[in-house]
């Protein structure tokens, strides 16, 4: 293991080199393009043994991305925003398929208006595609989920296609120190793609069918199956990671300081850092606040929602996106959480950091104030503080 | 030794399928597997051979075969091609039956893509002229004059109002190490062709006219025969590009009538005798380019 100073891009693209795909499709987009330009450099230099194919567009990045999966190969491509809804027609064609591509997504806004900032309605507008989807803090576990995520796309018991959102810029372009494990130690971790969901040559199939009405049920609730069967596999792959690199990850989120909290702040990806310290401030002032990060929004991580937030006063959520004429998608999946754990406290939502708009201390700080109000609200952070719509009535 | 009808494989690949009587496509698809062998493995995109071919449990192919996104023939045979060399197997034919609209309209991007990569791949177009398993909709290989369920023939307008694209020579323009024109009315010269590019390293591309009945209007017996006569009319044409240069394979002595040709089919009815003009002229000024600039 080595020390390194990484951008989150660059220690994805060492942890994807670690895992050695053996097919990557490739297409530019800001602010992914590093991760691609990288691993190129690796097929050049030698350190990856991989086919690198230069597609035309990023509908073919995946399509090339399933047809390598269908055949047995490991395949990862990576892409962003515009990119990612350009493929969108592939999201739901590689899970049907069961085929354990992984993807990394570098959060970006999307158009219209035109942004090539962070924000992650790009990833959350896709929930529904039937992929693995988890959100890294920091360039750190950005290494670290590229590796873990083949370990559990590839799991018999999952056999699903993985997607890895990195926040744009703020991530993707941010410099950290992060251990770099050796090839050796990866290798111990993860063992070759194996599959029986193949085409091969001794053993003829016909793949990726038409299923009528009468059967076509039974595929999806095994698709779902397949999705839910991550819970399991992420918590083992942790558990397997920890004994060999020494470090350790906490499944589908990351409590903070939540056991006896009064008031907690959901939140994920990149922002969990500075809302971790708020927690921390707050704390020194005699204040009870805790951070819960959620790590992984598919499979939804409904009963660690429920366990964290069961003795809060109040929840707030603070996300990235917007589900336009409703709410944040994250605080549908949180009220939903709790609403079938039976607890009634009041939940806020908080709209930030669109387009990458900064989100400040005094502004997580001011979520925390806000909380102790114990209101029921859906707010857009930095745009003069009103609240923004009846639905947030409609939520209760 | 050449690929003819006393030699070709006895082993089907495709059968048991759903596709109308008659129907030009699935006998391209079947007699180009017979050619390339079981190590085929074969992608299909959304359109009438995979309707008819992939409905769980009656899958139709014996060789290995997948349904690849409407867009994405040429995209996943790349993956295909890439993913089993990456594995260190090499005895293996990555081709593609896309119709025309999955080859000339939607997977024209990703088709290019690959030519320029040359990647691998035997990418065939069964051309039966129009959006069939969709129900007979225009595409841009829609001959001029063609009535369909979009371009209806009407007082003011008759018919599809354009051309055929030109693939073959789309195909062609990329520098592409073999590319073809085929027909099912003449299917040795299809064996041929398809024998030929299961020899060729790189992108191989065929484009096989292959008449639909139903999309057509003319009787599920004479898809073979209409298949010639597009040919000897002059209207469809048998050629290869190699190493560069075009060459034709079949000079009709004298051309049928296009006359004969085009009524023949429900879908030509309406013309005028001015409307037949004009595609013979078309017909003949693409001859005059075909004398200039083939072998």
């Amino acid at each position: 293991m080595a020390k390194r100073f990484l951008s989150g891009n660059e220690a994805f693209a060492l942890g994807v080199r670690l895992a050695r795909p053996q097919v990557i499709s490739a297409y530019p987009i800001t602010p992914q393009t590093i991760v691609v330009e990288k691993l190129s450099e690796y097929v050049e230099d030698g350190s990856l043994k991989a086919e690198f194919i230069h597609v035309e567009s990023e509908h073919s990045a995946l399509s090339c991305a399933m047809g390598a999966s269908s055949v047995g190969a490991r395949a990862f491509t990576a892409t962003s925003s515009q990119g990612l809804l350009y493929m969108t027609e592939c999201l739901p064609y590689a899970a049907g398929g069961r085929f354990p591509i992984v993807m990394m997504n570098a959060n970006r806004s999307t158009a219209l208006p035109w942004n090539i900032y962070g924000d992650q309605r790009d990833s959350v507008s896709q929930l529904d595609s039937g992929w693995i989807q988890a959100y890294a803090e920091n360039a750190q576990e950005a290494l670290d989920i590229a590796l873990m995520s083949f370990y559990i796309a590839e799991h018999p018991i999952v056999s699903t296609p993985f997607m890895a959102n990195l926040d744009g810029f703020v991530l993707t372009h941010t410099y950290e120190v992060a251990d770099v494990p050796t090839i050796e130690q990866a290798d111990e971790f993860l063992p070759p793609y194996r599959t029986k969901n193949k085409m091969s040559l001794s053993e003829p199939k016909n793949l990726a069918f038409s299923a009528g009405p009468e059967s076509n049920t039974i595929f999806k609730l095994k698709e779902h199956l397949g999705v839910l069967n991550a819970r399991t596999v992420i918590s083992e792959a942790e558990q397997r990671f920890g004994k060999i690199f020494g470090r350790h990850y906490t499944g589908l989120t990351e409590s903070y300081r939540t056991e006896d909290a009064d008031y907690i702040l959901i939140t994920l990806g990149s922002i969990s850092g500075l809302v971790r310290e708020i927690t921390d401030k707050l704390r020194a002032e005699g204040k009870k606040a805790g951070l819960l990060r959620i790590r992984y929004l598919r499979p939804f991580p409904n009963e660690e929602i429920a366990a964290a937030i069961r003795n809060a006063k109040a929840a707030a959520v603070l996300e990235k996106d917007i589900s336009f004429g409703n709410e944040g998608t994250v605080y549908t999946n949180v009220n939903s959480a709790l609403q079938k754990a039976g607890i009634n406290i009041p939940t806020s939502d908080y709209i930030g950091g669109l387009g990458g708009k900064n989100i400040s201390a005094e502004e997580i700080e001011g979520i925390f104030a806000e909380l102790e109000e114990e209101k029921r609200t859906v707010k857009f952070l930095g745009t003069g503080g009103e609240e923004s719509g009846s639905q947030c009535k409609n939520a209760q | 030794m050449a690929v003819n009808a006393k030699t070709l494989n006895e082993t089907e690949f495709f059968y048991g399928h759903k596709a109308c009587a008659g129907c030009g496509g699935s006998l391209a698809v079947r007699i180009a597997l017979k050619v390339l062998g079981e190590n085929a493995v074969a992608v299909l995109p959304a359109g009438c051979m995979s309707a008819v071919g992939f409905n769980f449990p009656q899958l139709c192919f014996g060789n290995n075969a997948i349904i690849s996104t409407f867009a994405g023939t040429a995209s996943m045979l790349t993956g295909i091609e890439a993913g089993l060399r990456a594995q260190g197997i090499t005895d293996f034919h990555a081709v593609g039956f896309a119709g025309d609209g999955g080859t000339a309209d939607i997977g024209l991007q990703a088709l290019s893509g690959a030519i320029d990569r040359n990647d691998d791949i035997l990418y065939i177009c069964y051309d039966n002229e129009a959006y069939m398993n969709t129900g007979i909709q225009k595409s841009s290989l829609t001959p001029f004059g063609a009535k369909t369920t979009t371009t209806p023939a009407g007082k003011n307008i008759r018919g599809n109002l354009r051309p055929k694209k030109n693939m073959f020579e789309i195909v062609a323009a990329h520098g592409i190490p073999y590319a073809a024109t085929a027909s099912v009315g003449y299917i040795n010269d299809f064996m041929r062709k398809v024998e030929k590019a299961k020899q060729i390293k790189g992108t191989k591309y065929i484009h096989i006219l292959a008449p639909c009945p139903t999309g057509w209007g003319i009787k599920t017996d004479d898809t073979i025969e209409i298949a010639k006569e597009v040919v000897d009319c002059g209207l469809w044409y048998l050629a290869e590009y190699e190493n560069g240069e075009f060459k034709l394979n079949y000079k009709p002595e004298e051309f049928s009538s296009v006359g004969d040709y085009l009524k023949k089919q429900s879908r030509f009815r309406h013309l005028t005798d001015e409307d037949i003009k004009v595609i013979q002229s078309s017909r003949d000024a693409k001859w005059e380019f075909i004398h200039r600039n083939f072998k």
